[in-house]
């Protein structure tokens, strides 16, 4: 075989040149595309109505629930596109063979019809799906260069900087042990002796101390309080997890998913409002997105330097979601579950004891206790961590602290009304409740 | 060896011990069989069963103690059949019904069909999902909505393993009402 250098080299120059175009009167090109391509179509309208109505089972390029849209208006006759988006099943009815086709080519689901488009909206879509317009990808692309380049840019900088620094301290440390050794020579040359001095000194201060009883006593003392106050600060920690935080097998992210996307803690942990556990979601859940996201495109801004120091870039997350599509089985590109899966070994981060009993639903549906007050800003954990020691003073001091909610609940506004005449408080703590006593927890 | 090397020598220990603890790993426990359950506990990786797994879908043919089967299959005819299907849940309770379904339509339903149904949640709005319908465009009733949460419709992913049976009832009443709201 022969070695083709530059093999793309035609398109690649096609495609820098039609950029270059499209920045220097992109308005210009978008309109005479569209105008050239459909001639009564608007794209941008048909971009609108597209997203609006389409993009749930249609995409451009790639299979979804339905084919793909881009070109489909050179692909079919207009009359039959019509006849098709108004109503497929009677199309399909009526015995029309390229309509059973697709019928079946698409596991038989019936599109939704749209009786009420008219001539006009159709061919508007079908402007924009034959010719989408290049300025958002232009935009894009125009918006991200200066950007990447500027932060590349910034981080060269931040290092040169900090070479620079490590050089002068480096020359800084070779010139004070040469004026040292210089000094230490005119010393010896002029007969003056720096060793000596201090060999002439009595008794060594060890013995000295040694001798002096109270302050062996006072010393002995004092080592045993540090060393019993080590000692203890260090058998406390002991079994206290705080800032655990494992890597798992697929790197989730909380920030992008509760975070950036404001997704409800409780829409994949739903187990927390009715059950002891929170529960991990099963793998189905993640595909409920992710059947349509198959990729990640991340802010409009692109990552951020952090994250690109860290190796979050778009294709680092694009990974991660085929690492799910692997171990759910499922196969992008026929749209469909292979059968193959292989179970992910999620790597448990928040562990009470089993001497310990504690229940997320009592906390979160009874108590409308906010994730975030045990589990911390989970919301901004790129990799999750455990933010609370859970340790038995921390349970206690909030039980201590926190009132019951009382709200919309008969059994508590009987039983609380009853316990603060009882205590004579106007608010009741868990703890009064009966939140310390030791059987609520350990049996 | 002067008293520098000695304190270095202190310091590289108390170095080595601390660079111990980090935060990939658990921390030592006092009492491992105080910690650890005798019997099996959620999530917990077991021997004996297929992948070690202990989270299980039923054994087929069984139901599990709570879930009552829903009869209706996933297919077109389903779904028309589904449309006339009426709520089962008691009228007299609606408000408190209504209120628990906008309570979990926030959590499950919103974050792509909006607040108010309109189909201009927060994953529409950055366009990460798209071509979601507003609830004011489409032929829904109360069965029909039930059975969408239950199977999912093409892009939309079964909700059944997050709400209960009476649950994702209240959910559909709720939807209900945002339609009504919506073609006001």
């Amino acid at each position: 075989m022969k070695k083709v250098p530059y093999r793309n080299l035609i398109s690649k120059v096609l495609g820098v040149s039609l950029i270059g175009l499209m920045l220097i009167s992109n308005s210009l090109v978008a309109q005479d595309a569209a105008e050239v391509t459909t001639g009564q179509g608007d794209p941008a309208k048909g971009r609108q109505l597209f997203n609006q109505d389409c993009a749930a089972c249609h995409s451009l390029t790639r299979k979804m629930t339905g084919p793909p849209l881009a070109g489909v208006g050179e692909k079919y006759e207009r009359d039959w596109l019509y006849k098709w988006i108004r109503n497929s099943s009677a199309l399909i009815n009526s015995g029309d063979p390229d309509a059973i086709k697709i019928y079946n080519e698409y596991n038989q689901a019936m599109m939704t019809p749209f009786p009420m488009y008219s001539d006009q909206d159709i061919d508007d879509i079908l402007a924009y799906t034959d010719a989408p317009p290049a300025e958002p990808k232009a935009a894009a692309g125009g918006a991200a260069a200066p950007a990447a380049s500027g932060g590349a840019g910034s981080g060269i900088s931040n290092e040169l900087v900090l070479g620079a620094l490590i050089a002068i301290l480096g020359l800084l440390i070779i010139m004070l042990l040469l004026v040292n050794t210089t000094l230490r020579r005119i010393a010896e040359a002029s007969g003056v002796s720096l060793e000596k001095e201090k060999e002439e000194k009595g008794m060594p201060i060890w013995k000295a101390f040694a001798k002096n009883q109270f302050l062996v006593l006072v010393f002995t003392i004092f080592m045993l309080l540090t060393g019993a106050y080590f000692a203890y600060g260090w058998m406390m920690q002991v079994g206290v997890d705080k800032g655990y935080a494992p890597i798992q097998p697929i790197h989730y992210s909380h920030k992008i998913h509760a975070g950036d996307n404001e997704i409800e803690c409780k829409y994949c942990h739903s187990s927390a409002r009715v059950s002891k556990n929170a529960g991990i979601p099963s793998l189905n859940l993640c595909m409920n997105c992710h059947e349509n996201i198959n990729e990640y495109t991340g802010r409009p801004e692109g990552p951020s330097q952090e994250d690109l120091a860290m190796g979050y870039t778009n294709e680092f997350y694009t990974g991660e979601i085929k690492k799910l599509y692997k171990a759910v089985g499922w196969d992008e590109d026929e749209r469909r579950y292979t059968g193959e899966t292989q179970p992910v070994e999620w790597v448990r981060v928040h562990n009470l004891p089993d001497f310990a009993y504690f229940n997320h639903s009592q906390h979160v549906s009874v108590a409308g206790i906010e994730c975030q007050t045990c589990h911390g800003p989970v919301e901004e954990m790129e990799i999750m961590e455990q933010y609370a020691p859970l340790t038995m003073g921390w349970c206690i001091d909030c039980h201590r602290q926190t009132d019951v909610k009382v709200e919309g609940n008969a059994y508590y506004e009987k039983i609380h009304a009853e316990l603060s005449e009882k205590y004579g408080v106007e608010k009741l703590t868990a703890a009064q409740m009966g939140g310390l006593e030791c059987a609520k927890c350990h049996y | 060896m002067n008293n520098f090397s000695r304190i270095g020598v202190v310091l590289g220990l108390v170095l080595l011990v601390t660079a111990c603890a980090d935060k990939r790993n658990r921390n030592y426990e006092f009492m491992p069989n105080m910690y650890y359950s005798v019997g099996y506990e959620t999530y917990q990786q077991v021997d004996f069963l297929p992948d070690g797994m202990e989270a299980l879908e039923p054994v087929a043919n069984t139901v599990a103690r709570g879930w009552i089967p829903y009869g209706i299959e996933n297919t077109l005819e389903g779904k028309e059949l589904a449309m006339t299907n009426p709520s089962p849940l008691d009228p007299s309770n609606r408000e408190e019904n209504l209120k628990m379904g906008k309570e979990l339509y926030t959590i499950y339903c919103s974050i792509c069909h909006g607040n108010n149904g309109d189909g201009q949640g927060k994953l529409v709005k950055k366009e990460k999902f798209l071509g979601v319908p507003s609830y004011a465009s489409r032929d829904i009733t109360v069965g029909s909505t039930y059975h969408v949460i239950y199977y999912g419709l093409n892009s939309m992913g079964s909700h059944a393993g997050q709400l209960d049976t009476k649950e994702r009832w209240q959910v559909a009443e709720y939807v209900m009402t945002l339609k009504e709201d919506l073609t006001k």
